[in-house]
C-alpha cells in the first residue's frame, strides 16, 4: 500500500487516484473542456432533431406530425442526460439492518464538520454544500454537483463509498473529507455523468436537492 | 485533546484521545491509527478552519483524524 500511495504525484493527494491511474487530475482547465464537450454533445443531438422539425411540413405539410415527434425527442434526449446527471442525489436505498441511533449519530459528527451556515441545511436535506477552487459542491450520499462560478453552469459527478452498511450521513462526511484533502483528485475519482445548465437540472431534483443547489449557487456567484 | 474518529456503521467510534505532551496517549492513537489503516481504512486530518489532508502517520497536532473508507466513481 505505501509504495503505491508514494507513486502519486503529488502530495497530500487522494490514495484512491491509484485505482484510476489512467486519467489525467482534473484542473480548471480539464473541466471548462469538459463542459464544452457536453455542449457540443447536446448540440449535436438537438440540430438533427430540429432541421427535421423545420424542413419537413414544408415538403409535404402532412409531415408535420413527423416534426413533433422530431421536437419531442429533442427535448426529450437532453432532459434524459440531465436527469440521469440528477440521479447523483438520489438517496441509497434505506437498508433494513440499519439502525436510526447511528444515522442520527452520523448526522451530528457531519454537522460538526460542516460550517455553521450549512449545519441547519444539512440537518434539514442531509445535503452538505462546501465552497471549493472549482466551484460550490453539494455533496450527498451517493454523489456531489458542482455548480461552476457564475451558478448557471452544473456537473454531476457520481462517486460513492464502497460501504452499502454505512449510514447515509456517514457517507456524505467520507465524500466531504475526501473532496477538502483533495479537490482535484475527488472529481479525477468520481465519474461525470452529466455537465449542462443549472435550469435543465433543476427539474430532476427532489426539493431537499434543489434546496441545496440554490444554496450552492449563490456561493458560487458569491 | 486531539481524537481519532473512525466512520462507521454505528456512526462513528472515537478509538483513541491524545495531547502532544501525552506520550502513552499518543503511542495508543498511533497503534490504533497504523491497525485502522492496514484493515484499508485512509486517514484524514481534519483543521478547524475546514481543511483537511489526508495522512499516512498521526499527526501530533492535529485536533481530529478520520478514518475513512476509499471512495470510487460510481
Amino acid at each position: 500500500m505505501d509504495s503505491a500511495l508514494g507513486d502519486l504525484p503529488v502530495s497530500g493527494a487522494l490514495p484512491e487516484l491509484r485505482n484510476v491511474h489512467w486519467r489525467r487530475r482534473v484542473d480548471e482547465s480539464a473541466l471548462r473542456r469538459a463542459d464544452r464537450l457536453w455542449t457540443l454533445s447536446t448540440v449535436a443531438h438537438e440540430v438533427p432533431f430540429l432541421i427535421t422539425a423545420a424542413v419537413l411540413p414544408l415538403l409535404a405539410p402532412v409531415l408535420a406530425i413527423v416534426s413533433v415527434f422530431a421536437l419531442l425527442f429533442a427535448w426529450v434526449i437532453p432532459a434524459l442526460y440531465a436527469a440521469r446527471g440528477a440521479g447523483v442525489m438520489r438517496p441509497p436505498r434505506r437498508r433494513p439492518g440499519m439502525s436510526l441511533p447511528a444515522e442520527e449519530r452520523a448526522l451530528g459528527l457531519l454537522g460538526d464538520l460542516v460550517g455553521h451556515d450549512a449545519r441547519e441545511l444539512c440537518a434539514r436535506t442531509g445535503l452538505a454544500v462546501e465552497r471549493g477552487r472549482f466551484g460550490a459542491w453539494v455533496v450527498g450520499p451517493a454523489g456531489a454537483l458542482l455548480v461552476r462560478p457564475g451558478g448557471r453552469r452544473v456537473q454531476c459527478y457520481c462517486v460513492r463509498v464502497a460501504d452499502a452498511e454505512l449510514p447515509s450521513a456517514d457517507r456524505v462526511a467520507h465524500l466531504l473529507l475526501a473532496l477538502r484533502a483533495d479537490e482535484a483528485g475527488f472529481a479525477t475519482v468520481a465519474n461525470l455523468t452529466f455537465s449542462g445548465a443549472r435550469r435543465r437540472l433543476r427539474p430532476h431534483l427532489a426539493p431537499p436537492a434543489r434546496e441545496a443547489l440554490s444554496r450552492a449557487r449563490r456561493a458560487a456567484r458569491a | 485533546m486531539s481524537q481519532l474518529i473512525r466512520m462507521d456503521r454505528t456512526g462513528h467510534t472515537v478509538l483513541a484521545r491524545w495531547s502532544p505532551d501525552d506520550l502513552a496517549g499518543t503511542e495508543a492513537a498511533r497503534a490504533a491509527l497504523q491497525a485502522e489503516l492496514e484493515r484499508g481504512y485512509l486517514a484524514v486530518a481534519s483543521e478547524p478552519d475546514g481543511s483537511a489532508t489526508a495522512v499516512r502517520d498521526l499527526p501530533l497536532e492535529a485536533e481530529l483524524v478520520f478514518l475513512r473508507r476509499p471512495i470510487a466513481g460510481g
